[in-house]
Formats: structure tokens, C-alpha cells, sequence
């Protein structure tokens, strides 16, 4: 069983919900990454979400895009992510680490080189925005040799037959994206949300993540009611853009609070 | 070789080989589904193709004349120079050939709103003139650099009552464009149709694009024969994406003894790393804006600033299919220098009263140097993509002159 299904099994079994915090990694500067991860832990993660910066990020709002431009500057890499990963599994072996990135640079290390650089470093899965079930199976071949849950998106807009075909590939969670737009958009619609969930669970056995325009504690309890694991960026991000003073308190007094706004759900 | 008889590419997935496909996030992909079944479905329509070609002929004044450069081939001093006038469409260049196609498209789909990303303007204009001739809200993303380079382009969008966005993130170039434009047609994704001005990204628009740009080759094959009996030695096309060039070759992939060569932008010069050839610099696969292709990107796999004195070049990867026409060999690729593009842009001025775009000298450029090794007999055919006149200040800046 991967640390990613038995992380959130053990939250099932507890009644709870996961919470998954995503930053950038290399944002606001590389060495505040290890300890921001360490920070979102203390405030109540069950999964961090390590974005990989690319210089092209299409699905992303601007919040992260200007993440993705700072890292960028301080000249990170996947390379360099990957030794982040290793770093914080120094201390941390039991939260999952997910890595959700654009094509671009797996493909440029090799599936294969990827996956197993991947697996040493300690991560648990990899979510590619631009990677859709359909491109997606030679990737996802490498990944699964070594372990790692290769996580997809579904979307509003994402037919039955699709998410079927989701189904057959994905592993570990899905990523519901709550809104048709790009990260860190207006607020989500929770009524919509649920019967699109409904919809969903016909055809995926795994939990449902949903991300996307939740930014305070009140959606994420919202959400809470109804997914298998909520996800926040952008509003985490923005506390990175503020930079690095007092930085960790804040992005564990965030995270606390929502988590025990969820855990009330 | 096989690969080229019966050419019937891409496959149902859009693959060129390894090349093409469909790389985008999950919201994109019903939304490109229903483009490619609605536009399969289009182009079997006899009603539908009858009013492109309508609109072709009298709205963009096709077909296009062929004008042989007899004064500048003769200047040369070897093959015979012909010139694909697509500079003397509606407009003032082959976009629009496109975007026609498109916007009856969008139209058929109920669709009210069109976007579209720019790099030199043109592909901006095409939309904006379709827009108004259709009735539609037309928003266009621009980089905020080429924004600054191409100032009468930008006015006669604005004119055409087309809203221009300046993209601010990035290089500030078409690549960040096109960033822009997929974030604003995953959010509206209901109501818009994106017009996408080049033979790249996600399928079907790599197909979609080359059907709406094929008459130009299509009109080359009979014009030439009848004024020279027969088929050119080869056609020359500059490749940015590559939909001027994917127009004019396609036609020609099956037909034999006729040379295929696509005219890159080698900026300061391929060696300089200054430049926006992704083909010739025999830069690797890559996967950028919905599809597979040779791609300028670092050992990292991030994409790397190009350069090109013409903004429509100035653009790290390349349409899938002159990836694949690479690979199995059925074309050829090399790359003009900024320079080598500016003295075929004074040339053809000079020798036959004709202000070629930039891009397009790009390919003149290249005629002009084989020409010189060829002989009076051989028969060069070009595209001329663009008329020059949107890139006056680029040039006057450039001979240190002020307007």
C-alpha cells in the first residue's frame, strides 16, 4: 500500500478529511522550502503538494504564475526539487509528497529517470497538469514500476466516459478542479461541486480531492462535507508572495485554522 | 518512402509519428473534443466548404496571383524566383485564410465569442476583421513586447473593435500570448472559441489549421503549370509555427522532385543561441502548449527565450508536422539571420516595388542564396506570407532612421 492510500485510509477509518496544502517549491527563495513544507505539516497537512516551477505555466492564475517566475529566478529545477524531497524526508517519513508540475521537465529527465530519481527522493506522487489520461500511459508505466501514484484531474467539464477512463489509470486521489478557470479563480460553488462528486464516485473507488478557489477556512469546511481531501494553493501562496519573515508561523497558523475548521465538518 | 505516399496524418489521437497530440489540463480536453468532431463534421459539409471558398474569393480576393521576380532573379543571376502573392489577401496576409475558416466554425458551434493570440499582429488583425464580418466579441492577446514592435498592428485591431490585452508575464512574446489565451478559453470556456493563428498546439488544431491553409498550395500546383508548364524545383516557406509554410507544403508532400524548405528565424545566428530555430538548432522534443514537438528548452526542460528580428518567428517550438516532415525527411529545414532577412527585405523593395513582412523575408532570404547556385531554368516558388508594411518602424529603426 502506498503511504498516500494509507494516509488517507487511516483518515477514513478516523472520520476525518485530508487537508493538502500546495506551495512552490524554491518560493519565496530555495531554502525556505524544506521548512514551509515542515511548517504546513505542524498546522495539520495530511499531503503536501510541492509545485514544480515551470516557465510556461498555462493552467495556473497568477498568483502562482509570479511563484513559478521567483523560484525560477533563484534558478530551480526538478533536480533540485527532487533533493528538497530528500531533504525533508530526513525528518518526515510518514507525510506523503506529491509533485504536481507541468510535462516539460519529465520529459526532458526521461520517464524512467524521473520515476526512479523520484522514488529515491521519497516521493509518493506526481500529478502533470498537461499529461491527460490520454498521453499519459508511458509515464504513467514508469511510475508505477516504481511505486508512485501517478494523481489526475477531473473537471466540471469532464464527460462519464472520461472519468472511466480516469479510472483506469490514476492512483491514490483524484484532483477535482472545483471551477472551469485557472488556479486561484474566483470562489467555488459547492452545490455543483457536490453533484458533480456524485457523479464521480459511480466510477472511481479512490478519494476525491477538490481544489481550485478554496480560500479560507469556511469553504475548506464546506468542502470538507463533501470530498475525501481538500486542497489549497493560491491563498498559501500568497502568504510565500509575502515573504520570508515570520513566514513558517504564518503558514501554520493558516493551515491550523482550517484544519480545525474541517475537523468540525 | 512509405511515410510519404498516402500521406493521411495525423492519426485519430493527432499524431505526426511522435509528434502532435493533445497536452493540456483536464478542463481543455471535452472542449477540444467537441472542436475536432464539429470540425471533421464541417469540412465533409459541402454547404460549409462552399461558403469558405465564397468567402475566400470575395471577401479575401482569392485566389491569390503567382508573380514571377523577374527583375530580382535576374539581379541574382540564376533560378527563376516565383512569388506566392498571399501578401495581396484582405488583410495583407495568408492569416486570414484561417481565420475565415474559423470563425464559420465558431459561428456553426453557437459560439459568440472568439479569442486569439498574436506575435506580429496579423494572425490579431485576421481575427479582428473576421470578428467584425461575423458579428463577434473578439479579445486578443498580444506579449507586451511585441505590443511596443508592432504599434500599426495593435491600432488596427483596436480599430476593427477588437479588444488587445498586453501580456505582461514571461518574455512578453507569442509563447506568453498563447499562455494568456488558454488561461482566458479554460475559464470562458462555455462561451468562446479560440482561434489559435498557427498549424501548433493541441489537436485538432494542427489539422484544423493546415484544411484552412492548404489552398495556397492547392492553387500553387495549377497556377505555376500554367505559367511554366510544370511544378517549381521547390517551395520555400519561413516557419514560425508554421502555417504559411504547412499551407504551401502540404499539397506538395506526395509530389515528387519537387523540394520542400522551411525558412526558420536564426536570429543573431544559430550558433549564437540568439535565435528562434528549433529545427535547425536540432533542439529535442518537448511537450509546450498542447503538443509534442522539437522544442528550444534548457537541460532543465524549461523554455527558453527566443530572439527573431520578426515577431511572427519569435517562438521556441514549431508546428508537429514540420517535426515530423524533419524526421522522415520529406522537407528541409535551415535558418535566415536577422541580417540575411533585412537585405531580401530591401531587395525586394528595391527590384520589384513589393514591402515584403519580415517573416517573409526570412524565406526570400533563402530563395536569394539558392537561386545564385541553381540555373536560369530552375524555378524557385515562394511564399510570400505578409506584405512589409507593419514592420516599417522596425525596419527604419534598424537603418537608425526616425519616423
Amino acid at each position: 500500500m502506498s503511504r498516500i492510500q494509507s494516509t488517507l485510509e487511516a483518515l477514513k477509518a478516523s472520520g476525518r478529511k485530508a487537508l493538502i496544502p500546495f506551495i512552490t517549491a524554491g518560493d519565496p527563495q530555495p531554502d525556505a522550502t524544506v521548512a514551509a513544507m515542515h511548517a504546513l505539516v505542524a498546522g495539520g497537512a495530511d499531503i503536501v503538494e510541492l509545485g514544480v516551477p515551470f516557465s510556461d505555466p498555462m493552467a495556473d492564475g497568477p498568483v502562482i504564475q509570479r511563484a513559478s517566475e521567483r523560484a525560477l529566478a533563484h534558478g530551480m529545477t526538478l533536480t533540485r526539487v527532487l533533493a528538497m524531497v530528500a531533504e525533508f524526508r530526513k525528518t518526515d517519513s510518514k507525510t506523503p509528497v506529491v509533485l504536481m508540475g507541468y510535462a516539460n521537465p519529465v520529459e526532458a529527465m526521461g520517464y524512467e529517470a524521473f520515476a526512479e530519481a523520484a522514488r529515491a527522493a521519497g516521493v509518493d506522487g506526481v500529478l502533470t497538469v498537461d499529461l491527460p489520461p490520454e498521453e499519459a500511459e508511458a509515464c504513467a508505466a514508469a511510475l508505477k514500476a516504481q511505486g508512485i501514484d501517478l494523481i489526475f484531474l477531473l473537471a466540471p467539464t469532464t464527460t462519464e466516459d472520461r472519468v472511466a477512463h480516469v479510472a483506469r489509470l490514476a492512483s491514490g486521489y483524484v484532483y477535482y478542479v472545483s471551477l472551469k478557470g485557472v488556479t486561484g479563480a474566483a470562489n467555488l460553488d459547492v452545490t455543483s461541486v457536490a453533484d458533480k462528486l456524485a457523479t464521480l464516485r459511480q466510477h472511481l473507488s479512490i478519494p476525491i480531492g477538490v481544489g481550485f478557489g478554496i480560500r479560507d477556512a469556511a469553504t475548506a469546511q464546506q468542502v470538507a462535507g463533501i470530498a475525501d481531501a481538500v486542497v489549497i494553493g493560491s491563498r498559501l501562496v500568497q502568504e510565500m508572495e509575502a515573504g520570508a519573515a515570520g513566514l513558517n508561523d504564518r503558514l501554520t497558523t493558516f493551515l491550523t485554522g482550517v484544519r480545525q475548521a474541517m475537523d468540525q465538518a | 518512402m512509405n511515410d510519404k505516399a498516402n500521406y493521411s496524418l495525423p492519426d485519430e489521437q493527432g499524431h505526426f509519428g511522435i509528434f502532435g497530440g493533445i497536452y493540456v489540463a483536464e478542463t481543455l480536453i471535452p472542449a477540444l473534443d467537441e472542436l475536432r468532431v464539429e470540425f471533421e463534421k464541417a469540412i465533409a459539409d459541402p454547404e460549409f466548404m462552399a461558403e469558405y471558398r465564397n468567402e475566400l474569393k470575395h471577401y479575401v480576393g482569392r485566389p491569390s496571383p503567382i508573380y514571377h521576380a523577374k527583375r530580382w532573379s535576374e539581379e541574382l543571376g540564376g533560378a527563376q524566383i516565383y512569388l506566392k502573392r498571399e501578401d495581396l489577401n484582405h488583410t495583407g496576409a495568408h492569416k486570414v485564410n484561417n481565420t475565415i475558416g474559423q470563425a464559420l466554425l465558431a459561428r456553426r458551434m453557437g459560439k459568440k465569442r472568439v479569442i486569439a493570440e498574436t506575435g506580429a499582429g496579423q494572425h490579431g488583425v485576421a481575427s479582428a476583421t473576421v470578428a467584425a464580418r461575423y458579428g463577434m466579441e473578439c479579445v486578443v492577446y498580444m506579449g507586451a513586447e511585441d505590443v511596443a514592435r508592432q504599434a500599426p498592428n495593435v491600432f488596427r485591431i483596436k480599430l476593427l473593435g477588437a479588444t488587445v490585452v498586453p501580456v505582461e508575464s514571461g518574455s512578453k512574446t507569442l509563447k506568453d500570448a498563447m499562455n494568456e489565451a488558454m488561461r482566458d478559453w479554460v475559464t470562458n470556456i462555455d462561451s468562446t472559441y479560440y482561434i489559435i493563428g498557427t498549424a501548433a498546439g493541441p489537436h485538432p488544431y494542427p489539422k484544423l489549421v493546415r484544411e484552412f491553409q492548404k489552398i495556397i498550395g492547392e492553387e500553387c500546383k495549377t497556377q505555376i503549370v500554367e505559367m511554366i508548364g510544370r511544378q517549381p524545383d521547390a517551395v520555400i516557406a519561413c516557419v514560425g509555427g508554421g502555417s504559411n509554410a504547412i499551407g504551401m507544403f502540404y499539397p506538395y508532400i506526395e509530389v515528387e522532385g519537387v523540394r520542400i524548405i522551411g525558412v526558420e528565424a536564426g536570429g543573431d545566428g544559430v550558433e549564437t543561441g540568439r535565435h528562434a530555430a528549433p529545427l535547425t538548432s536540432n533542439a529535442k522534443p518537448g511537450v509546450l502548449h498542447g503538443q509534442r514537438s522539437f522544442l528550444m528548452q534548457d537541460e532543465n526542460g524549461l523554455i527558453v527565450e527566443t530572439h527573431s528580428i520578426s515577431a511572427g518567428l519569435d517562438y521556441p517550438g514549431v508546428g508537429p508536422e514540420h517535426s515530423y516532415l524533419k524526421d522522415i525527411g520529406r522537407a528541409e529545414y535551415v535558418a535566415i539571420n536577422d541580417d540575411e532577412a533585412l537585405a531580401a527585405f530591401h531587395d525586394l523593395c528595391k527590384y520589384e516595388g513589393i514591402i515584403p513582412a519580415l517573416e517573409s523575408s526570412h524565406a526570400l532570404a533563402q530563395a536569394a542564396k539558392m537561386a545564385k547556385t541553381m540555373n536560369k531554368d530552375e524555378v524557385l516558388l515562394v511564399c510570400l506570407s505578409g506584405r512589409g508594411d507593419k514592420d516599417i518602424p522596425t525596419v527604419a529603426k534598424m537603418s537608425g532612421i526616425q519616423l
